[in-house]
C-alpha cells in the first residue's frame, strides 16, 4: 500500500515538473496611451527569463503605439489588447478585472509587470483576488518558482520560494537588461471583453513634471542633491552638470522634504530605484534610506564636505571639499 | 461620521543597522530595538486628524503580532487612536506572515468594526512588500487610494492626491475605501508624556486569526536570507581634475 502512496506521489511530482516546463507568462505592460514605459522592457527580459510563452497585456484609452512597439519585441507571442475610456487613468480598479478575466481564458502560471508606481498598485490587487502571495520588487530569477528580492532597505537579501500555482511578481526594473523592440513578430489579439468601468473609482488629473532630461529610473548617467545644497535655487548648479553629462536629476528625501526639488525625483528605499553607469551624489549624506535607491550603481561619485559622511563608504571616488566651490570647477571643466 | 482603522507594524527601527543570522534564516531581532513603522506612524496621525476635523467618529488601530506588537498599539492609541485590536500570531507562525495574511486579518476586522476607511502605510520597512492596503482592497473590493499625499473628504468619497513616477495623480474614490500613507501625506506628531499615561487606559482587545478564521499557512517560503554584496572601497580623490580624469578613463565622460 505503501509503494502505491508512493508511485502516485512519483507520477504527481512528474506531473508538476512537465507542468513547469511549459510556463506561460502574463506581462502587463505600462504605457500612457502615447509610448511604451521603458520598465515594460525590463518586465519582458524577466519574463523571458522565466521560460515559456509570453503574452502581453496593453490596456488603456489608446492603445495602438504601445502595442505596436511590444509585437516587435523578441519572444512576445502575443499582444493582447484592451482599448477604452474604462481604463482612464489606468485604475487597478478597472485593470484588475480584465487581467482575471485574460487569465481565466489562458491560465498563466506568471503574471508580472515593473515595480513602478503602476505595477505596484495593481499586482498586489490581482494576487488578492485570485488568492496567491505575490512578490515585490524581484531582482533576479532563479527558477520558475524561485525568486531573490531585497528587504530592510537593501540591506539583506532573501531567496524566496513561491508556493502558490500562479507566481505573481512585480520586478526591479534596474536588475533586469531591458529586451529590444525590433525583431519580433507577435501577433495582435483582442481582449476578453466585458464590462471594467468601475464606479467606484474617478480618474481626475496627473500633473507630471516636465522635464527635457532623460528618465530618472533608466538614465545612464544620474546627478543627485541633498541637503547640502541648502536651497532649490542652488540646485541649478546640478541642473547645469546634469546637462553636460546627458544625465537625469535625483534627490535626497531630505532636499524633497526641505522643499528643494518635486517628490517625483526622490531617489531611495520609498522614492525611485536607480542604478545608473554613474551616480553622482552631492551634498547626501548617505542614509540607509537613501543607499538603497542608488547602490547598485556601477560607478558612485561623492562630494560632500563631511569626510566622515557614510556615503564615502560606497563611493568608488570621492571629493571631500564645498560643493559650491566643486559643482561649478566641474561644469566649467567639462 | 466614518469610522477608521488603521493598521500598524511593529518593525526593526529605521535607524538601525541590521545583521543578518549567521544560519542565514533571516536576520537579527532579539535585542535589538523595535518601533512603529514610520508609514503607518504617518497612518495614525492621519486619522487623528480625521477625528479632529471631525470627519471620524472612531479610530482603531489594530496590529498583527508576537505580544510586543501591543506597545506599538499603545503608541498608537497615545497619538489619539480611540482603541486597539491586537491579533496575536508569534513564533514560526508570525516569521511566515505575509501581506496576503495581514489583508485578510484586516478586511475580515473592517467588516466586524463597520470601518468606512481602512488606512495603512504604503509599505513597512522591513519586508519593503509594498502590498497590504492593495490586497485588502482587494479582498473587500473596495477601491484603493495608495500612495496617498493628499486625502480630501467629500460626501461618500474622498479626493485623494497620489504620488506616482513622473509626478502627482488625483482620483475620487467612493467610501467605503482603503487609503495607504506616503511619506508625505503629514508629519506625525509625539504622543506626549499624559497622553501615554492615558492611552494605558484605552482598551486592547486580542484575538487571533483563527478566532476570524484566517488561514495563517506560509504560501511562500524564505530558503535564505544573505548579506547583500559588499562594494570595494573607493578612493579620495584631491581635486576636479583628478576626478574628471578618472571618469574619462572608465569611459563616463567624453
Amino acid at each position: 500500500m505503501f509503494s502505491t502512496c508512493s508511485r502516485v506521489l512519483k507520477t504527481n511530482a512528474n506531473f508538476a515538473s512537465i507542468l513547469h516546463r511549459f510556463e506561460s507568462t502574463l506581462v502587463i505592460a505600462e504605457h500612457n496611451n502615447e509610448i511604451l514605459s521603458p520598465i515594460t522592457q525590463n518586465a519582458l527580459a524577466a519574463a523571458t527569463k522565466i521560460g515559456g510563452d509570453i503574452t502581453v497585456l496593453v490596456a488603456g484609452t489608446k492603445c495602438s503605439s504601445a502595442s505596436e512597439a511590444l509585437t516587435k519585441a523578441p519572444g512576445v507571442a502575443k499582444v493582447i489588447v484592451a482599448e477604452g475610456d474604462a481604463f482612464k487613468g489606468f485604475t487597478p480598479e478597472s485593470i484588475t478585472p480584465l487581467v482575471l478575466a485574460t487569465h481565466k481564458q489562458l491560465n498563466f502560471s506568471h503574471i508580472i509587470a515593473g515595480a513602478s508606481a503602476f505595477g505596484k498598485a495593481l499586482l498586489p490587487r490581482i494576487a488578492a483576488k485570485l488568492d496567491v502571495s505575490p512578490a515585490s520588487d524581484v531582482i533576479e530569477i532563479k527558477s520558475p518558482d524561485t525568486f531573490v528580492r531585497t528587504i530592510y532597505a537593501g540591506n539583506a537579501v532573501q531567496t524566496i520560494k513561491m508556493k502558490d500555482n500562479v507566481k505573481i511578481i512585480s520586478v526591479r526594473g534596474t536588475a533586469f537588461k531591458p529586451v529590444s523592440t525590433e525583431g519580433g513578430s507577435a501577433k495582435i489579439e483582442t481582449a476578453p471583453a466585458g464590462d471594467y468601468k468601475c464606479n467606484l473609482v474617478e480618474f481626475i488629473k496627473q500633473e507630471l513634471s516636465k522635464s527635457d532630461r532623460p528618465e530618472l529610473a533608466s538614465a545612464k548617467v544620474v546627478v543627485s542633491g541633498g541637503r547640502g545644497l541648502k536651497s532649490g535655487e542652488n540646485f541649478q548648479i546640478l541642473y547645469t552638470l546634469a546637462d553636460k553629462l546627458n544625465a537625469a536629476v535625483g534627490a535626497s528625501r531630505a532636499a524633497v522634504d526641505a522643499g528643494y526639488v518635486p517628490n517625483d525625483m526622490q531617489v531611495g528605499q520609498t522614492g525611485k530605484i536607480v542604478a545608473p553607469d554613474l551616480y553622482i551624489a552631492v551634498g547626501i549624506s548617505g542614509a540607509i534610506q537613501h543607499l538603497a535607491g542608488m547602490k547598485d550603481s556601477k560607478t558612485i561619485v561623492a562630494i560632500n564636505k563631511d569626510p566622515d559622511a557614510p556615503i564615502f563608504q560606497v563611493a568608488d571616488y570621492g571629493l571631500v571639499a564645498d560643493l559650491f566651490k566643486v559643482v561649478p570647477e566641474m561644469n566649467e571643466k567639462l | 461620521m466614518a469610522r477608521v482603522l488603521v493598521g500598524v507594524k511593529r518593525v526593526i527601527d529605521y535607524a538601525v543597522k541590521i545583521r543578518v543570522k549567521p544560519d542565514k534564516t533571516g536576520v537579527v531581532t532579539e535585542g535589538v530595538k523595535h518601533s512603529m513603522n514610520p508609514f503607518d506612524e504617518i497612518a495614525i496621525e492621519e486619522a487623528v486628524r480625521m477625528k479632529e476635523k471631525k470627519f471620524a467618529q472612531e479610530v482603531i488601530a489594530v496590529s498583527c503580532g508576537p505580544a510586543q506588537s501591543q506597545e506599538t498599539i499603545r503608541t498608537a492609541l497615545a497619538m489619539g487612536a480611540d482603541r486597539g485590536i491586537h491579533v496575536e500570531i508569534s513564533g514560526p507562525e508570525y516569521e511566515s506572515l505575509q501581506p496576503i495574511h495581514v489583508s485578510k486579518i484586516l478586511a475580515k476586522l473592517a467588516q466586524e468594526e463597520k470601518a468606512d476607511i481602512v488606512l495603512v502605510g504604503k509599505q513597512a520597512i522591513d519586508d519593503d512588500c509594498n502590498q497590504t492596503a492593495q490586497m485588502i482592497a482587494g479582498v473587500l473590493d473596495w477601491p484603493a487610494g495608495t500612495f496617498c499625499s493628499k486625502i480630501e473628504h467629500g460626501q461618500g468619497d474622498l479626493t485623494i492626491t497620489r504620488e506616482i513616477d513622473g509626478g502627482l495623480e488625483t482620483i475620487k474614490i467612493k467610501t467605503p475605501a482603503v487609503l495607504s500613507a506616503d511619506l508625505r501625506l503629514n508629519e506625525p506628531r509625539y504622543a506626549t508624556l499624559p497622553n501615554i499615561m492615558k492611552a494605558k487606559k484605552k482598551q486592547i482587545k486580542k484575538m487571533t486569526p483563527k478566532d476570524l478564521g484566517v488561514d495563517t499557512s506560509p504560501r511562500i517560503e524564505v530558503v535564505s536570507v544573505e548579506d547583500p554584496p559588499v562594494r570595494q572601497s573607493g578612493s579620495i580623490l584631491p581635486d576636479v581634475d583628478t576626478l574628471i580624469t578618472k571618469l574619462k578613463e572608465a569611459g563616463h565622460v567624453k
